[in-house]
């Protein structure tokens, strides 16, 4: 398995795809801090504004690493000789997913420079942003997760992208500010709240703002695990075909 | 080493293999052959455990491959049909990362991918990438590839498809020299191919066996079989043809404007010796006596077109 995630990653980086990758992350996760979210006027040593465009972002940026994962073995043919590798197919899974998460941590390791620079501007909360970023680390892997069945379901990585943009939007969706105004007249805030609790924002949010809560963590874990057990299912379904 | 019991795969209503079973020995060459979609690949990727038959199943050195696939996968070197590899590893880092995956450990991942690629004649290409090689390079990482742990059983799936006629023969004598201990299957459609390598060989179509024994047994099934063409130097002597048909074992004899007549035999009935006989006894004039071996694309029209013949 070892040998499987290493050549996984080793993919991202034959590939043009990862230097794109990692320089848009970075260009959009502090652009948008500074210019969307207004990162100045805040006047906190925290890192909210930045943290608070993550579900955005990561709704494109994940799915477009993603949509080929499994789409480029089926092209390649490459599908046949991993499952007939003497490795289950749940660790071959488990090596697409944990080299892709790996990559994706590595690009939100390379935002350092921002809790560098509000220690510099001020006293940040070094746990609150510990907490921050183990959160979006976390929703990163939900996302992958997800975006790795879409890519499992079709050939076509178009198709697998849209999809997984509109079901990570959905989950968005669901806990936005927007969104759940607009629907507590219809529901309730009884039922509100349970709708807005399957979304990434609301478990997100909590844990940027320092919030310890175990059920978000449980919540994205078992989010990603789910997808991989889909993931594995759809697999194993599709072989012959 | 291979055992194949009663293999049968169904894509919807569709029956790719039916109730296939043969078994493969250590030192056995086994060509399998059928028209395109017969089912060849099919059964390969059940003995690979890539496709989970409906019913029968596979045991590889003893192990089923449903059961312990993990074993059973370890024991076979498998190379797809459709040469695949990722395509933007070079040679080496492709080869290495098999040798890895397969379990092999420090220095036995070097020296076998060494060994591997002097043996395909992969060296001289080793830090290229994938996606920049020919296709007969390509199809011998795919064989490197499957060599590289080895393995005792392999199983090819058209493994000299798209290599010219020197890398073919070059990729038979390989697959020759490899099979003293070990078990082989290949699928090809080119019977020469098989008549050069296989020890023994099974003819498919519609996913079933047609036939199952050595290609000189498939042979043998040829209407001419044993048929001996004899070319005269100028005009067939009157009568000739007659003679001929009195001798022990001709069935009938034919004759064309060539200056050509053509002894069919009884059934398994080798008349060279007296057919040489009688026209040296005859003094005749003769350019040259063909003794036929047979069509094997004959024989494998007549097996798998069944109606149309």
């Amino acid at each position: 398995m070892k040998a499987l995630i290493k050549r996984e990653l080793a993919a991202y980086f034959y590939s043009p795809v990862a230097y794109v990758f990692i320089v848009i992350f970075l260009f959009s996760t502090v652009g948008s801090t500074f210019f969307l979210g207004q990162f100045f006027m805040t006047n906190h040593a925290s890192l909210e504004t930045f943290f608070v465009f993550h579900p955005w972002l990561y709704l494109f940026l994940i799915p477009a690493i993603g949509m080929g994962l499994w789409a480029e073995e089926r092209a390649q043919g490459t599908i046949e000789i991993l499952f007939t590798l003497p490795v289950s197919l749940i660790e071959i899974v488990l090596a697409k997913f944990l080299a892709g998460w790996f990559f994706i941590g590595v690009a939100l390791l390379l935002t350092f420079p921002m809790p560098l620079t509000i220690a510099y501007l001020g006293d940040p909360d070094w746990g609150v942003l510990l907490l921050g970023y183990l959160g979006s680390f976390l929703m990163a892997g939900s996302y992958l997760s997800i975006t790795l069945v879409t890519s499992a379901l079709t050939r076509n990585q178009v198709i697998s992208f849209i999809l997984s943009v509109m079901v990570c939007f959905t989950l968005v969706l669901l806990g936005w500010g927007v969104f759940t105004e607009l629907i507590t007249p219809i529901f309730g805030v009884a039922l509100t709240d349970v709708i807005s609790s399957f979304s990434f924002s609301t478990h997100f949010q909590g844990m940027t703002r320092g919030i310890i809560d175990f059920r978000d963590i449980i919540f994205f874990l078992s989010i990603t695990v789910g997808g991989l057990y889909i993931n594995a299912m759809i697999l194993e379904a599709k072989k012959g075909a | 080493m291979i055992q194949a019991c009663n293999l049968t795969k169904a894509f919807g209503d569709f029956v790719a293999v039916e109730d296939l079973s043969f078994k493969v020995n250590k030192g056995d060459i086994l060509a399998f052959l059928g028209p395109n979609g017969a089912g060849k690949s099919t059964t390969m990727k059940m003995l690979t455990g890539y496709l989970t038959p409906n019913s029968g199943h596979a045991l590889i050195m003893g192990v089923n491959i449903q059961k312990d696939p993990i074993k059973a996968k370890g024991y076979i070197g498998y190379l797809p049909e459709s040469t695949a590899s990722y395509k933007s590893m070079t040679v080496v880092e492709f080869l290495r990362f098999m040798a890895e995956v397969r379990g092999l450990k420090g220095d036995q991942i070097q020296s076998r991918v060494e060994a591997v690629m002097k043996q395909t004649h992969l060296t001289q290409v080793a830090t290229q990438t994938i996606e920049t090689l020919s296709k007969g390079f390509r199809q011998r990482v795919g064989f490197a590839q499957a060599l590289v742990h080895d393995p005792p059983v392999l199983i090819l799936d058209e493994p000299t498809d798209g290599l010219d006629p020197n890398q073919k023969h070059e990729m038979r004598n390989l697959i020759k020299s490899m099979s003293e201990n070990k078990a082989v299957i290949l699928s090809t459609h080119i019977l020469e191919e098989m008549e050069a390598l296989a020890t023994r060989c099974i003819i498919i179509d519609e996913g079933k066996i047609v036939f199952d024994g050595t290609p000189a047994e498939l042979i043998l099934l040829s209407k001419s079989h044993h048929e001996i063409t004899i070319t005269f130097e100028s005009e067939i002597p009157q009568g000739l043809d007659d003679q001929i048909k009195e001798l022990e074992g001709v069935s009938n004899v034919s004759s064309n404007k060539n200056n050509q007549l053509t002894v069919h035999p009884t059934e398994g009935q080798n008349l060279l010796h007296s057919v040489n006989h009688f026209l040296q006894d005859h003094h005749s004039h003769i350019l040259e006596i063909h003794l036929e071996k047979g069509q094997m694309e004959e024989v494998f029209r007549n097996l798998t077109a069944g109606e149309l013949v």
